[in-house]
């Protein structure tokens, strides 16, 4: 057992990427964050990513099947945090999300997006036939619908919706009668106007509504995308230096060391810039679709591509919301977003794609 | 391609069916996922093109035109005014001191401190407080700035000195002097950073003003306006070039509270020097007519920011002047629990009219003696003389016939050991003991001898000064509850809570609460008022067991005194109670009470005399003086007339 676990079998080109995108992540937090109240904030992004290499090492070292075979113990350990997040949790800005610990708040919401992909994996996996049917589509949707709407109800929508893409993504590989796909498509049109009414809270409509037009509201929910945009096209091809960006400096840009850290980065770096990170992103995905390819069983690829999809949706969400191409719903940037429990939970989930790449080499 | 073997698989998970292995069949849709993760890039890196390279000097332009400073128009509270509309809490307008942060130079934080007096440590941290918030937002850094504060702003503040100083003018709160009525108003200040946290002030942001306590927290939401801004793009030094746009503050709405200075300033004076209590109200509509906390503090210390000795003063006070007694003192309410329990006595059938008791001094209960508080004893007492004379052994004996757990169904019928729901923060709920209590708070079952101790207001029994002006105010109705408030709500009526009482027993024992104050050897005799019936009740209530005072009774370990009223007996309109903590005998409560209605009285006298003076000069034909008959005194145990419409 022990033989094929060494370090030089870890996949390097990925860790590599992973560690160059979180030195951008420290980079950039130290520069939007000096002289305010998170000026310490950079160098425990760094403890952080420090802690991330240990537990994705010794996530690698784990048989991933192991921690397959106890995916519903983990479920069930995930719902008792969200629901002891609710009594225990502490409050920041009106919403119920972290657990407050000694030197550091968790965040549970993060870690059941590993959970979630471990869970879907073994469902799909263990499935006898060739096609998702209806029973267990089902069943798949209720068991993510749980979590989900425990971490709706903190409030904290961006989060919930992470966990949809691992579904779909899952669903997709192991193949849907499109009588489905039409169903869920129609579902969907249905439910979205009553989420409309009954689910989102009124700065959640707010923010949808600035999305498609910012200008309605200036100073209110559409200053924050404003501000990146004027941001972002500041920085013009070359961009304007570290600690240089004037939007970024002078604190016109909302939290430009978590969820805008992008629009930071692009200020201060340019369009070329942008290209640059952009590119190490998408090797990075790219890296875990190889991974995914050479999976030595199902069960592997559909944890590799379940990251793979879930790493796609926050880029997409969270650049996307920079540049004004997407609603503001808060969701980090993986691996450049200040914040503990994001970083490790990236961390968590590479350390699958490890362990399921290490398996390759068992002999 | 697969490595595994299928067998070593199934060795790892035996219960489980085998994982399968062929991962070919996903190759199509993986390389799906690849074009669509190549389309999310494309479709990224085309926002950033159209924002960087396409159009970038609209955005440049754009970022360098982003020196708006916006400076705010601070929105004036609403004025709280009386019932009679005379204004009780008022705005005076006053400079605050702005700081612009944009162009704020390091340099000049320690002169600009030293000229406001302030320290510059205080001024750092309040500056970093602030450096998460947008950099054109200037920052509050003193209200109410005096004279030689003007002074040094106004000749500091030209381009060359210290241009980052700007004064704004400010509406700041000014509260009535001497702590008048200080814990219903309550006070403002400044936003906390757990406040921030709360879902109630989520729209909130740092450096606003909101009610910490009492009605301007209650009902902050109508008193507190908008503010308003005034947006000016600057040069980069600082100077004005174009006004944007300006945006008027909306002012906050006025509130009228339930509450008669007259009553309150008269309330306030009797309990001066004392600490304890006073709480006056309509037992027809529920509405609070005075609400005295004594000892009081100044709520205009608190106005703006606190300075930290006056805060020491106050917080420090073994006196506690931030609490307020009315609502958040729980005591035993001694004898003044005993019209409750000959009510419940006579509902749960436990006695009758029939029922009477020897009293030599004294009984013995499960073994134990119980002494009444007069020591030769009250002889033979029947349930008005028991009221009347407040005997202790006739509601030992009451109580260990209902037993505790009807004591405390009739208890909480009349609103105790719960919320009385008053439009204030903070209210305690005090304690009524029961069976199903002592399991709930100790594990342990209750014992019939600790119901002895009950039954006059004594043992686990607490009380808030407000449960029981309500609660004795619900009982002079006939068993009519309105729930006790301060600000009328213009959209909801409120509805009364009623008990399900016999009008009868109701009005037996008011007949032996006239006699406490009317009949010879009453024990609430201080409280008459020559031409109006007054109902009371005495209290003498033990702060500590008679075990424990044995070694002698500190002067703060005095009995509480409590004096509960209502009046006219017959058509109840002010119902009161009177706590004087440390006041040693209820009777000495009494002439407290008695002041407040005879203020209520008089009032209501002086103004039917001016209406009809009024109506005499309007030529307008009057039959009949609108003076109050003067109503004989009571005999006792006769019928009061009483309208059957109050009852309903």
């Amino acid at each position: 057992m022990a033989q094929y676990r060494s370090i030089r079998d870890l996949d390097w080109p990925l860790l590599i990427i992973t560690l160059i995108i979180c030195g951008f992540g420290i980079m950039q937090i130290y520069s939007a964050a000096h002289e305010t109240q998170w000026d310490d904030a950079w160098w425990k992004q760094g403890l952080w990513v420090g802690i991330g290499l240990v537990i994705m090492w010794i996530t690698a070292r784990i048989d991933y099947h192991t921690l397959l075979s106890r995916s519903f113990v983990f479920y069930g350990l995930s719902l008792v945090g969200l629901l002891a997040t609710f009594v225990i949790g502490k409050q920041v800005f009106g919403s119920r999300r972290w657990i407050p610990l000694p030197g550091f708040h968790l965040q549970i919401s993060e870690f059941v997006k590993t959970v979630i992909i471990l869970l879907v994996a073994r469902y799909l996996a263990e499935l006898k036939s060739d096609r998702v049917e209806g029973r267990d589509l089902w069943k798949l949707l209720g068991l993510v619908a749980v979590p989900m709407l425990l971490v709706m109800k903190q409030p904290d929508l961006g989060t919930s919706l992470c966990y949809l893409p691992i579904l779909a993504i899952g669903i997709l590989l192991a193949g849907l009668r499109w009588q489905y796909i039409a169903v869920i498509a129609v579902v969907l049109v249905l439910v979205l106007p009553v989420g409309w009414h009954f689910v989102l809270k009124d700065y959640q409509k707010a923010r949808l509504a600035t999305f498609i037009d910012p200008d309605q509201d200036p100073r209110g929910s559409g200053y924050q995308v404003i501000q990146s945009k004027i941001a972002v096209g500041a920085g013009g091809m070359w961009g304007k230096g570290v600690t240089r960006g004037s939007q970024t400096q002078l604190r016109f840009l909302p939290v430009p060391h978590t969820d805008f850290i992008f629009s930071a980065f692009a200020e201060e770096h340019g369009f070329v810039g942008v290209v640059v990170l952009l590119g190490f992103y998408f090797v990075l995905l790219m890296q875990i679709v190889q991974n995914a390819q050479m999976a030595p069983d199902r069960a592997g690829m559909y944890i590799c591509m379940g990251v793979c999809a879930l790493l796609l949706f926050h880029i997409l969400v969270n650049i996307g919301m920079v540049v004004g191409r997407m609603p503001v719903t808060g969701i980090p940037l993986p691996l450049m977003s200040y914040g503990g429990s994001s970083i490790l939970s990236f961390f968590l989930m590479l350390g699958l794609v490890n362990s399921v790449r290490l398996w390759r080499f068992v002999s | 391609m697969s490595l595994t073997e299928p067998e070593h698989l199934e060795e790892r998970l035996p219960s489980k069916p085998p994982l399968r292995d062929d991962t070919k069949f996903a190759t199509a849709k993986i390389a799906f996922f690849q074009y669509l993760a190549v389309g999310v890039f494309l479709f990224l890196i085309s926002g950033f093109w159209d924002l960087q390279v396409r159009n970038p000097d609209v955005y440049n332009e754009q970022a360098d035109r982003n020196r708006i400073k916006s400076v705010p128009i601070l929105a004036p509270r609403g004025k709280i005014l009386d019932r009679d509309g005379r204004v009780i809490v008022d705005n005076h307008a006053s400079y605050s001191l702005i700081l612009s942060r944009e162009n704020l130079k390091p340099e000049h934080i320690r002169p600009i401190a030293q000229g406001l007096g302030m320290e510059e440590q205080r001024l750092e941290w309040r500056l970093q407080r602030f450096s998460s918030r947008p950099k054109y937002e200037p920052i509050i850094i003193k209200d109410e700035l005096t004279q030689p504060e003007l002074a040094f702003v106004e000749a500091h503040r030209d381009p060359e000195t210290f241009p980052e100083m700007e004064l704004i003018r400010a509406q700041r709160r000014l509260y009535p002097k001497d702590g008048l009525a200080a814990h219903v108003i309550g006070y403002v200040g400044e936003i906390s950073e757990n406040e921030l946290d709360e879902p109630a002030f989520i729209s909130y942001d740092p450096g606003d003003v909101i009610g910490k306590a009492g009605i301007e927290r209650e009902y902050n939401k109508i008193l507190m306006g908008v503010d308003g801004q005034r947006q000016v793009e600057v040069d980069n030094r600082g100077r004005e070039r174009r006004a944007w746009g300006i945006k008027e503050a909306v002012p906050g709405k006025n509130l009228q509270l339930t509450l008669d200075l007259d009553l309150q300033v008269v309330g306030e004076l009797a309990m001066e020097g004392r600490k304890g209590s006073v709480v006056a109200l309509d037992p027809r509509n529920g509405e609070i007519l005075a609400m005295v906390s004594s000892p009081a503090y100044d709520p205009n210390k608190f106005a703006g920011r606190i300075r930290a000795q006056d805060w020491k003063e106050i917080a420090g006070n073994p006196d506690n002047p931030m609490l307020n007694r009315a609502i958040q003192a729980q005591f035993a309410p001694g004898s003044t629990f005993k019209p409750f329990m000959a009510l419940g006595g006579l509902e749960s059938g436990a006695i009758d009219d029939n029922f009477r008791v020897h009293c030599p001094g004294g009984a013995t209960f499960y073994g134990r003696f119980f002494k009444c508080w007069v020591k030769r004893g009250h002889g033979t007492v029947d349930l008005h003389n028991g009221i009347v004379h407040s005997c202790d052994v006739f509601f030992y004996n009451v109580g260990n016939r209902m037993g505790i757990d009807k004591i405390a169904e009739y208890a909480e019928m009349a609103g105790f050991g719960r919320k009385t729901g008053v439009d204030l923060p903070g209210e305690a709920t005090g304690v009524v003991p029961s069976s199903a209590w002592k399991m709930k708070m100790f594990r342990q079952k209750w014992y019939a001898g600790e119901t002895i101790s009950v039954s006059i207001g004594q043992g686990a029994l607490t009380v808030t000064p407000i449960q029981l002006a309500s609660a004795i105010g619900g009982l002079a109705m006939g068993g009519v509850w309105y729930p006790p408030h301060l600000v009328k709500s213009e959209t909801a009526t409120l509805k009364p809570r009623l008990g399900k009482i016999n009008p009868e027993d109701a009005q037996k024992v008011v007949n032996g609460m006239w006699g406490v104050v009317n009949e010879g050897g009453g024990t609430g005799g201080r409280a008459r008022l020559p031409g109006i019936s007054v109902c009371g009740k005495t209290g003498s209530a033990q702060r500590i067991s008679n075990e424990l005072a044995k070694g002698g009774i500190p002067h703060n370990m005095k009995d509480n005194a409590w004096f509960v009223a209502f009046a006219p007996c017959e058509a109840p309109e002010i119902a009161v109670s009177v706590l004087w903590e440390g006041g040693e005998h209820g009777m000495l409560a009494a002439p407290i009470a008695r002041d407040v209605m005879k203020a209520y009285f008089d009032k209501k006298a002086r103004e039917q005399k001016q209406n009809m003076l009024a109506d005499m000069k309007r030529g307008v034909p009057t039959l009949a003086p609108a003076i109050p008959a003067k109503v004989p005194p009571l005999p006792p145990g006769a019928e009061p007339q009483q309208s059957e419409e109050d009852l309903e």
